[in-house]
């Protein structure tokens, strides 16, 4: 079985991948690797090492301690991957020597609580979010949310903006959005905490999903897991199509596919209002960090082996936990990035097994 | 004399292995409390040297402003040292006369059959973790909160008055108020029992005297078992007050988390334990850990205020 698998992935790698061939099979049985970082992706990590482990007998501990963390840690080199949310631009790579690539792409979706209003019954753009989200619009019947909206008959209810309050890759991902599409937003800008002019702050995605079910009016951000997991009432968003779509896995998978990731040094690609009629605009992926050059040619090896194998069979357990997987494409773009990571002897750690 | 000698001689060894043992147990207990001095010395020094970019950076105006802006890299403490010092300080005047009347009815007039059972309770209650506090703060105690509280408030205050800005916020229960409340739960069992035990420590001839003497209860309680105790009750409500300060999970979750001063008693506010709980872990700027680690300072600070006032009040007592 082992044989078998370690065949598959060693096909794979030549296709993909350039250098020495003289690197020995497999990982041995039973290789422990450790990372650290974003918790967003924590649960699918998770569950590819159980089915690894299984399989493998590699060994995964994975700990999510948060996104800043991660790249605390990986900086450090205290762990074999860093995971975060926020991809590291080229410049501050290059610096520290890291290679980034994606691992799976998630989300973000506006969540309301309006009495009367079916899930999905109500259409938002950049420009009205983020009139919301600065104050500008308090009301849900103001005159730019029904222009929107027409036919649909919107409650006069005081709008209560809620955000997350702990700093979070979810966060980035919104004010990067409102950034990129609405020009207004610009003066509280993108991070992963800012200066939200208005609204409550719920500690993660159950904290603001607690605070906008508990208050009739609400308005808030979850990532798509959360919001598909718990079934929470979505708003269509308008994507840089002009289309009003709604935050399906398809949606997002469009997203990701309509992206040009060849003009992307580092992956450095947030998929904000990407192209596509059927494209979710504020889809983002999740990404993983490594040292260019790594100390421990196996450790090296046995990192880009756990997520060739979760490339190769780690989709339906993604679909599973309402994650999004990479496209193929994307996916021979990233096994095609790992020949920049090398041993200590200068070769490519996942370079072809045999 | 030769026999005093001999029994000299023969104590010698015995008593050589109890220096010995003496000297051993001095050097442990000197070297736990030295070692908790250094700890201490150890955290106050990490969290300056870490703080220490933001305090650079801003000077005094650290302490003062409350703006709060991690895409522009400002920052200042007023908020999150304003929300500290208020949900702790309504916390402690909800909890206070709770506990006391908790611990007297235990000691005085409880029956013997529920004393322990009530006792046993109020203890365990101090064992909760302060996650479920808040979970059960914001999914039960919030939407409860503002349908029986919050919301017969807001619209009973007359508009444009002052009181309308007081208790202006969002209805969903998440504010200053609710996190008081739940501070106030949290730390009620660990006073009233300590306040328990302190009532349990007046000499019962003292008591049964005054009730020999014709003293009511409320009499007996008020002239004689409280005056007793008041120098362990101060110690007791100040360690309480120490809880509320650092209180971190349980606030987080219903306090609403907004940066900036609170305006009125159902706001959103934010501690200086809930915002380091916040953004610690994402914060990757240098300006902004600075500001965390010095958020951390100044609640070391202020903590050591309060157990220094404590003990000024303690002295006094005594010596008054």
């Amino acid at each position: 079985m082992i044989r078998r698998t370690f065949l598959g992935l060693a096909a794979t790698l030549a296709l993909a991948a350039c250098g020495g061939g003289d690197k020995p099979d497999a990982p041995a049985s039973g290789a422990q690797i450790s990372g650290a970082g974003a918790t967003f992706p924590a649960p699918l990590y998770a569950k590819w090492a159980e089915l690894q482990q299984a399989e493998t007998g590699l060994q995964l501990n994975y700990q999510p301690i948060g996104s800043g963390g991660g790249i605390k840690q990986i900086k450090a080199r205290t762990v074999a991957f860093g995971a975060s949310d926020k991809p590291l631009k080229p410049e501050e790579l290059g610096a520290d020597g890291l290679a980034q690539f994606p691992a799976v792409i998630g989300g973000v979706v506006p969540i309301v609580n309006l009495p009367g209003i079916a899930p999905g019954g109500i259409r938002l753009d950049a420009s009205a979010l983020a009139d919301i989200y600065l104050g500008k619009i308090t009301r849900w019947n103001a005159p730019a949310l029904t222009a929107l909206n027409p036919g649909v008959a919107l409650p006069n209810l005081p709008i209560t903006v809620v955000h997350r309050s702990d700093g979070s890759g979810t966060t980035f991902l919104f004010t990067s959005y409102l950034t990129a599409a609405a020009p207004q937003w610009a003066q509280v800008g993108a991070n992963d905490a800012v200066a939200w002019p208005v609204g409550q702050g719920g500690k993660g995605n159950d904290g603001v999903a607690a605070y906008v079910k508990q208050t009739p009016g609400a308005v808030g951000y979850v990532e798509y897991a959360f919001a598909k997991q718990n079934g929470m009432a979505h708003a269509l968003l308008k994507n840089a199509a002009g289309q009003f779509v709604a935050p399906t896995a398809p949606a997002f998978a469009a997203a990701a596919a309509g992206a040009d990731w060849s003009q992307a040094p580092g992956f450095y690609l947030l998929l904000l209002n990407q192209p596509g009629a059927e494209a979710w605009p504020i889809t983002g992926a999740t990404f993983i960090l490594m040292h260019k050059t790594q100390a421990n040619a196996a450790t090296g090896k046995a990192v880009l082996g756990f997520f060739d194998w979760a490339f190769n069979k780690g989709d339906p357990a993604a679909d599973d936990l309402a994650y999004v997987p990479l496209p193929a494409d994307l996916k021979a773009r990233v096994r095609a990035s790992w020949a920049e990571i090398v041993g200590p002897d200068g070769k490519a750690v996942a370079g072809p097994a045999s | 004399m030769t026999a005093a000698v001999a029994v000299i001689g023969e104590g010698r060894p015995r008593q050589a292995r109890g220096v010995v043992l003496d000297r051993a147990f001095e050097w442990l207990c000197f070297g736990a409390a030295s070692l908790l001095l250094t700890a201490l010395a150890g955290v106050v020094i990490s969290l300056t040297i870490g703080g220490w970019p933001a305090l650079a950076k801003f000077g005094p105006a650290f302490f003062f402003s409350a703006e709060w802006d991690p895409v522009a890299e400002v920052y200042g403490a007023a908020g999150a040292v304003t929300g500290t010092l208020v949900t702790s300080a309504l916390a402690l005047l909800f909890a206070l006369p709770l506990a006391l009347g908790v611990a007297i009815f235990l000691v005085e007039l409880c029956p013997a059959r529920l004393r322990r059972t009530i006792g046993t309770a109020v203890e365990l209650l101090a064992g909760i973790p302060s996650i479920v506090y808040g979970m059960w703060g914001l999914f039960v105690f919030a939407p409860w909160f503002v349908k029986h509280i919050q919301l017969p408030i807001m619209m009973s205050v007359e508009p444009g008055s002052i009181w309308e800005r007081l208790t202006a916020g969002v209805p969903n229960g998440a504010g200053i108020l609710t996190a008081s409340l739940i501070l106030a739960i949290m730390i009620l069992p660990f006073m009233a029992a300590t306040l328990r035990e302190l009532l349990l420590t007046v000499p019962s001839q003292v008591r049964e005297s005054a009730y020999g003497l014709g003293s009511t209860t409320f009499e007996v309680v008020g002239k004689v078992s409280l005056p007793y105790i008041r120098t362990g009750a101060v110690g007791a409500v100040m360690l309480g007050l120490g809880r509320a300060l650092g209180e971190t999970m349980a606030v987080t979750f219903i306090i609403g988390n907004a940066h900036g001063l609170p305006t009125s008693i159902f706001a959103s506010g934010s501690t200086i334990a809930s915002t380091i709980a916040n953004e610690f872990a994402e914060a990757s700027g240098v300006l902004h850990t600075g500001s965390l680690m010095a958020l951390g300072l100044v609640l070391f600070i202020i903590t050591f205020i309060v157990l220094a006032l404590a003990r000024l009040l303690i002295g006094k007592q005594v010596h008054g």
